[in-house]
């Protein structure tokens, strides 16, 4: 199973993300992170820090939790539920850009979801949408403002993120076989 | 017209008979038994191994349902499926619309009986007028018109004070009581055994003590009477013991057992299907003890009678919940299975017990002919199938109602073929093809 | 209180049912996973939008045999926060005595392909009856005396909520026990989950062979709310007296009736419980029913929440036999 991106790459990379992002805002007076369950969390916390780091502004940040949302639920009579989770946007998004989090870009179906949720907890300004790996294969109009690397899969193959915050390690890897 | 059944095994328990025997049966009744009797002209039938000859079996307990509720029974349809279960006589509640309190209701059920030509019939008649617990029925009338005892059967007898009095007037005409044993203020509206099932399904319960009540009340009054008094459908420890107490102390009490008592528990209340109103009866399946106790009875000779308590409901009026469905299953056809299965091949009895509980005891509790194959009796023989596999399928059961809830079940023994008045009524053919039967 | 950050997978991710016919069916870890979606959904709430897609163009119809506001209410809003298209059905007596039977009306209603029929009736076992001839999703919202498990999820969302847990408390229900829905769903979801049930009353109101259901029983009060962390108390129905099961209302608040006095015997930090509506001066002394114990307000939100939980569960995922 090859390593696509190691711990220190990981590294490198959300710091160059955290950079673009304060550049092309210009600042961070409006911004707020939102990750999306589960890793998008985790990568979300992360980019606050950096950003914190470089400009000593803290950002507020959230999680969402988009279950309720996806287009495939009820529509599988066998198999295990997605099982839903808190979500927490302890701030009001009305008037704020929202970073979007995640940490693969795929279908863009999750994204579509996160979208349809964000809408319903008020009307941001913009949001603009971050992930650690695009593997391409889109199945929606769905374009990344920022991302980590672009990583051409073939539709066989699945992209596994782990992290420290959940998985006790930093790596993304491509597998043969599933589908993420 | 002269039949030559030959070389089955006889089982007539009245004639202390069971061995490899013929009967001939000659205009209706039983000319001989014996061995190698002489053809003379008869039709032979040559009996294949395995099946027994026993005296026609009779149920004492059965809801024909003929007059009123033609919906769910009638005297046709009841007794093709008494005959079809083994049975050549049944004797018929009164609890029908109207009650038969009087020789007009008994004529016509005796009239529909006769129009069917299966099993005979002899009608129970009511305590009360109406069964309403007030006045007595014109008994004399009743037994004139053909009725073999009296009973209130769906409740019990309003008081003790009338029980008294039926007990004293039905004595004077030989004719026992049969009683529903019941203290209505302790069955209040319970519809399952109070006990641990009921409780776990939401149930209000009917405690044993609630029958046992009432059959202590009757043996008292038996013995204050000296009548014949006889407990229906008992299904409670407590009941059983008072029986036995009371036939100790030489009080003229009989009883009878149903099938379902003596099989399940109140465990079939929430499986296999819960809330299943198959399993829904008056008095209700009880608990184990409760079950085991009957099974004892039936063992040691306290239990006289093996009575299905056979109660068609249509399927509409069973297809609610179970607070509202009526009480009753039918029990015509598998009788003989269950008895079969679950009491001789179990160990419980020998065969020769089984055909004393299913013939020679109901004869002799009502009075009536049958219960064994004397020379003379009426050729009324149930041909029985002691090894057959049989599987229960409500929906072949001829019984215009298909409340049962053995739907389903393999059992061991059924009936091979049966016999009233020397003319066979039934046969099963996968068995024989009743050639010449 | 304890929100899972963590992707950590709970032991069972769906309710493989058709079904919520009773606490009796479930499974310690199904029950886990309503009340833990449940808390997720208590969330949705909270938001300025109370609404979330996840059962859009699922119908839901609430058949209610008997006259309830609370429960029914508390059901519709749970539908709609899931964006279902929701029709409750009210039986007057009128239908009952017209003769339609509790079968008829449901299969009259299969017509317009319900997805899921949520029943209050008034006989033990109606859900299950409807579960066998209807293809829809059955919730039972209350059952005769059998059980009302959606009351039962409440209440052990409410206690996991202020206690943080339910194995290991000790839960003291009083009152008449032999008539209660709540008590019999309660007994087995608290038994499952390892809490120690100790049940109280008089002896005419004790369901035969209790004991078999793994709680304590004990028909002195003292016992029961010895060290007690919770205390739920049973509506006591004035015309019980008719049956005989106890001479007066003022005899039974004599010998069970919740004081201030019994209440120190509990832990200090004891919740009360109490379905509702309370009979001061029957089940409960005035001074209590208005102290700080009590968590009555918490239930109602928790409520909503629980029957979100347990439509969204059963709507999708679950293997759906066809109907007998």
């Amino acid at each position: 199973m090859p390593v696509v991106m190691d711990a220190d790459r990981i590294g490198r990379t959300l710091a160059r993300i955290a950079h673009e992002i304060v550049e092309r805002n210009k600042g961070v007076d409006d911004l707020a992170l939102v990750g999306v369950r589960s890793r998008g969390v985790p990568l979300a916390r992360r980019l606050a820090r950096s950003i914190k780091d470089i400009t000593g502004d803290d950002v507020p940040t959230g999680a969402l939790d988009i279950t309720l949302y996806r287009d495939d639920l009820m529509r599988h009579a066998v198999g295990p539920q997605p099982v839903v989770r808190r979500t927490e946007i302890p701030f009001s998004i009305d008037g704020r850009k929202i970073l979007l989090v995640d940490d693969v870009l795929y279908t863009g179906r999750t994204t579509r979801a996160a979208l349809d949720a964000l809408i319903d907890f008020g009307r941001p300004k913009a949001i603009q949408l971050i992930v650690l790996v695009d593997r391409g294969h889109r199945e929606l109009p769905i374009k990344a403002d920022y991302v980590g690397k672009n990583l051409p899969t073939a539709l066989d193959e699945s992209v596994q993120v782990r992290l420290q915050e959940i998985d006790d390690r930093d790596e993304v890897v491509l597998e043969q076989g599933g589908a993420a | 017209m002269k039949k030559l059944l030959r070389g089955g095994r006889v089982v007539d328990p009245a004639n202390g008979l069971d061995g490899a025997f013929d009967i001939l049966i000659d205009g209706g009744l039983i000319a001989r038994v014996g061995r190698d009797l002489p053809v003379d002209g008869a039709t032979v039938v040559d009996v294949p191994a395995g099946l027994v000859l026993c005296p026609g079996l009779i149920d004492m307990h059965v809801h024909l349902r003929e007059p009123g509720q033609e919906h769910k029974e009638t005297v046709a349809t009841g007794t093709a499926s008494a005959v079809a279960g083994g049975f050549t006589a049944v004797a018929c509640m009164p609890n029908t619309s109207p009650v038969n309190d009087s020789a007009t209701v008994t004529s016509l059920i005796l009239a529909k009986a006769a129009a069917a030509n299966l099993a005979r019939v002899y009608p129970i008649g009511a305590v009360s007028k109406g069964s309403k617990g007030e006045l007595l029925a014109d008994i004399g009338e009743l037994k004139a018109a053909g009725c073999v005892a009296i009973t209130d059967d769906g409740h019990p007898t309003a008081t003790a004070l009338l029980l008294r009095r039926a007990l004293e007037y039905a004595g004077m005409f030989g004719m026992p009581v049969v009683e529903h044993c019941e203290d209505p203020t302790l069955k209040g509206d319970g519809v399952a055994h109070e006990g641990f099932h009921a409780s776990r399904l939401g149930l209000r319960g009917i405690p044993g003590a609630c029958e046992s009540l009432g059959v202590e009340r009757g043996v008292l009054l038996a013995e204050l009477t000296g009548s014949a008094f006889h407990v229906a459908h008992m299904s409670a420890r407590g009941s059983m013991r008072a029986v036995r107490k009371a036939k100790e102390a030489g009080v003229r009490v009989t009883c009878e057992v149903a099938p379902h008592h003596f099989t399940l528990t109140d465990e079939a209340l929430g499986s296999p299907v819960p809330y299943d109103t198959n399993t829904k009866m008056n008095p209700p399946l009880r608990e184990a003890a409760d079950r085991d106790a009957m099974l004892q009875g039936i063992a040691d000779g306290t239990v006289d009678v093996i009575a299905t308590d056979h109660a068609p409901h249509h399927y509409d009026e069973k297809k609610v919940e179970f607070d509202r469905a009526p009480f009753g299953i039918v029990g015509l056809e598998t009788a003989v299975p269950l008895s079969f299965d679950r009491l001789v091949h179990s160990g419980v009895i020998p065969l020769r017990r089984m055909i004393e509980l299913l013939s020679v005891n109901p004869a002799r509790v009502l009075h009536i002919p049958g219960g064994t194959l004397s020379e003379g009796a009426p050729a009324d023989i149930t041909v029985l199938a002691p090894d057959l596999p049989v599987r229960i399928e409500a929906a072949k059961l001829r019984s215009r109602s298909k409340n049962t809830p053995f739907d389903g079940w393999q059992l061991r023994g059924g009936v091979a073929a049966t016999i009233v008045g020397g003319r066979t009524v039934f046969v099963n053919e996968e068995i024989f093809a009743g050639a010449g039967l | 209180m304890n929100v899972q950050e963590l992707d950590t997978r709970p032991a069972v991710t769906s309710l493989r049912r058709k079904d919520l016919l009773g606490i009796a069916d479930l499974s310690p870890e199904e029950i886990a996973l309503v009340l833990d979606t449940a808390v997720a959904m208590k969330e949705v709430g909270s938001r300025p939008i109370k609404k979330v897609p996840a059962l859009r163009g699922k119908t839901v119809v609430n058949l209610f045999f008997e006259p309830s506001t609370r429960t029914r209410t508390s059901f519709e809003i749970a539908e709609k926060r899931l964006s279902a298209d929701t029709l409750s059905v009210a039986i007057g007596t009128s239908s009952v005595v017209k003769g339609e039977t509790l079968a008829d009306t449901a299969l009259n209603l299969e017509a317009m392909s319900p997805d899921m029929i949520v029943l209050r009736h008034f006989s033990s076992g109606a859900c299950h009856l409807l579960s066998r001839i209807c293809r829809s999703s059955i919730v039972n919202a209350g059952d005769g005396t059998n059980e009302h498990p959606t009351q039962a999820l409440l209440d052990a969302l409410t206690i996991r909520e202020r206690k943080g847990r339910l194995r290991g408390l000790k839960v003291g229900i009083i009152g008449d026990l032999l008539h209660s829905r709540v008590l019999r769903s309660n007994i087995h979801l608290l038994t499952k989950m390892g809490a120690e049930v100790w049940v109280c009353g008089p002896p005419t109101l004790i369901p035969a062979e209790i004991a078999r259901f793994g709680v304590r029983v004990t028909s002195d009060v003292h016992e029961a709310v010895a060290d007690a962390d919770v205390v739920m108390l049973l509506r006591i129905q004035l015309e019980r007296m008719e049956g005989a099961y106890f001479p007066s209302l003022r005899e039974y608040f004599q010998v069970f009736g919740m004081t201030e006095a019994r209440l120190r015997l509990a832990k200090p930090d004891v919740m009360i419980m109490h379905p509702g509506p309370m009979n001061r001066g029957v089940e409960i002394a005035s001074e209590v029913a208005d102290g700080p114990y009590s968590v009555i307000l918490d239930q109602v939100a928790n409520g909503v929440a629980v029957r979100m939980a347990v439509l969204y569960l059963l709507a999708g995922g679950a293997e759906h036999e066809e109907a007998a």
